[in-house]
């Protein structure tokens, strides 16, 4: 008993303070992770400097001469730069718009089926896009809406209307970006508010149905506020993301034709930087968009923890 | 004699089971809407190209040929990309696997001195990066280029998976069961040989999962990485077949090309459904730890 105590509370101290000793084989443990952390990640974030250099392929990117703001520059003063920031910004805004709420209420609607197994049939079909990759996701739109075989333009010309080219049209970019979204996330992204439903106590409900609430009712008083945190952080996140929108997805939807919408900051620093190596160029746009992206979340962040108690960090 | 409870109580009820079924036939549109373009593409891989053509094929499979699947099946371009991309996606997970749990498991521990430094410079790593260029500048320096390692290495750990993995710990492994051990003389290492490995499994399968599929997705990586064809990963396959119309049929000089066309229209549904049966097939019975694992990831850790 006696020896039981003084071997915990002898424990209890070495913990305390024989810490980095004593815990060697965990810094062992954590090794990889941080020369994977340096190599591939700081590395990278260092070699971001290249937004301010001339690039010489001799002497490396540490040794280039430093050029200031001159890229920034002419970035800003291109003919290019509020399309794409237009671009990018309207798209994101857009996708946000849409494809934020359905989820919430896709889980709402899921929570309230009464019969367990045509919901459990419901949750695996509408996830089941969202592992679709997004190469066939882009082809399967290829072959829906095609002017030729499309079936959307095959029903639109039984109906005696005109046949719609909604691939190259650059005002059909937009919609066909976000619904596909919709489509593909819809499921994928209920879960996380299906979760947080199912911690809601039903005692709440119970009260409620004795005091007399139809369902509606009980969806907009309890259910709603009780995920209203989970939906916070959510949309912080989905805020915090808004400036990386899906370069794969606009790159592969991308035609000659659509470029006037489908142009957005991630594909032009592709094609600015890896098709015509303008390395320093490029990099100095991802950098702004990078910047922006920071910003943006750290903003919504602390507005979040200023008004409610919910914040990412 | 009604009391004014009992006919609250039944309108009540009225409504609830007018909601109910407005739930449910709203549900029915939904589920059609996802599953119809997917029915579709499975049967018109196998309907004649004409009658699609001619918008004839809505619901049944009309005129049925197999030429599509037989052309698919005869090329090799597929198989290459899909040997290649189960490559990839064995070493890569399995890499990021075992980096991840390395990694996550003293990020939570309580008593390892600086892991809220280490920390805050991984979720910095998260929501910032040295973006598009300078990653590929470095791959390229490392020599990596055209090697299972470009694709694999730069994303060897996902912050958002090392979050959910470092959680996962948290919530699962007992401070008592530490606090035993250490004091039965146990080390750091064999406390996580021995007990955090066996109480792990379903981490091991969300992390699998997680990875599993973004690798098996992958494509821009191979885009930048990859330009030696016959180590394309199947992405980079299927985006040629289905997006850059590159033909997996020679013509030749008495074909219609029409009917070329056509057969191509019809490999392209065959493509599609051989490129994503794998995953589709797959994860209805790992649906549970998608769920367990995007779980843990909304719990603030």
């Amino acid at each position: 008993m006696t020896s039981e105590l003084t071997r915990g509370s002898v424990l209890r101290k070495r913990l305390r303070y024989g810490g980095v000793a004593r815990n060697y084989q965990l810094y062992i443990m954590s090794l990889p992770g941080i020369v994977y952390l340096v190599l591939f990640r700081y590395i990278p974030i260092a070699g971001a400097q290249l937004a301010f250099k001339k690039f010489i392929a001799r002497a490396g990117i540490w040794g280039s001469p430093w050029v200031g703001f001159q890229h920034f520059q002419k970035f800003f003063d291109s003919y290019q730069f509020s399309k794409l920031l237009g671009n990018t910004l309207i798209l994101s805004v857009m996708q946000l718009v849409w494809s934020f709420p359905i989820p919430i209420l896709l889980a709402l609607m899921l929570n309230q089926m009464n019969n367990q197994r045509f919901r459990k049939v419901s949750q695996t079909i509408l996830y089941a896009p969202y592992f679709i990759s997004t190469v066939v996701l882009v082809g399967m739109l290829q072959v829906f809406f095609s002017v030729n075989i499309g079936i959307f333009n095959n029903m639109l010309a039984a109906l005696g209307f005109a046949r719609i080219e909604f691939l190259s049209d650059p005002s059909m970019f937009r919609p066909l970006y976000i619904f596909s979204g919709i489509w593909q996330s819809m499921g994928y992204n209920s879960i996380i508010y299906l979760a947080a439903l199912t911690s809601v106590s039903p005692d709440l409900h119970e009260a409620a149905v004795v005091d007399g609430a139809t369902k509606a009712q009980r969806i907009l008083h309890i259910d709603l506020p009780s995920i209203l945190p989970t939906v916070v952080i959510m949309l912080i996140l989905s805020v915090g993301r808004m400036m990386t929108i899906g370069f794969e997805k606009a790159y592969l939807m991308q035609n000659a034709r659509n470029l006037g919408t489908a142009e957005i900051i991630s594909t032009f620093v592709y094609k600015i930087g890896i098709q015509q190596a303008q390395y320093e160029y490029a990099t100095a746009i991802d950098l702004f968009n990078s910047i922006i992206n920071l910003l943006l979340m750290t903003s919504v962040n602390y507005m979040a923890r200023r008004v409610g108690e919910t914040s990412l960090w | 004699m009604q009391t004014a409870h009992t006919r609250n109580a039944t309108r009540r009820t009225r409504n609830d089971r007018i909601f109910d079924i407005a739930n449910i036939c709203l549900m029915c549109v939904l589920l059609f809407i996802v599953v119809y373009p997917l029915y579709f593409i499975v049967i018109a891989s196998f309907s004649d190209p004409t009658l699609i053509h001619q918008g004839k094929v809505s619901f049944i499979p009309q005129g049925i040929t197999f030429e599509g699947y037989q052309k698919i099946f005869a090329n090799s371009k597929l198989w290459i990309g899909y040997r290649n991309s189960l490559y990839y996606t064995l070493v890569g997970t399995s890499i990021n696997v075992v980096l991840t749990f390395l990694t996550a498991y003293p990020l939570s521990r309580k008593d390892m001195k600086g892991r809220g430094v280490l920390m805050f410079f991984y979720t910095f790593a998260m929501i910032f990066s040295g973006g598009m260029i300078p990653t590929y500048m470095n791959v390229r320096s490392l020599h990596l280029i055209n090697t299972v390692w470009a694709l694999v290495l730069p994303g060897a750990i996902l912050i958002y998976n090392l979050i959910i993995a470092r959680t996962f710990f948290v919530q699962t492994i007992p401070n008592e069961l530490l606090e035993a051990s250490l004091i039965d003389g146990c080390s750091n290492w064999k406390f996580f040989l021995r007990v955090v490995l066996p109480l792990s499994p379903t981490l091991v399968a969300i992390l699998i999962l997680f990875y599993g599929v973004n690798h098996w997705n992958q494509y821009f990586e191979a885009m930048l990485y990859m330009s030696d064809s016959k180590k394309y990963p199947l992405q980079t396959v299927l985006r040629g077949i289905l997006l850059q119309n590159e033909a997996l049929v020679q013509s030749s000089y008495d074909d219609d090309p029409l009917r070329l066309q056509r057969i191509a229209d019809q490999i392209k549904y065959g493509v599609i459904i051989l490129g994503s049966a794998p995953l589709l097939m797959l994860y209805p019975f790992l649906q549970k730890y998608f769920v367990k694992g995007l779980m843990i990831g909304s719990v603030k850790g």
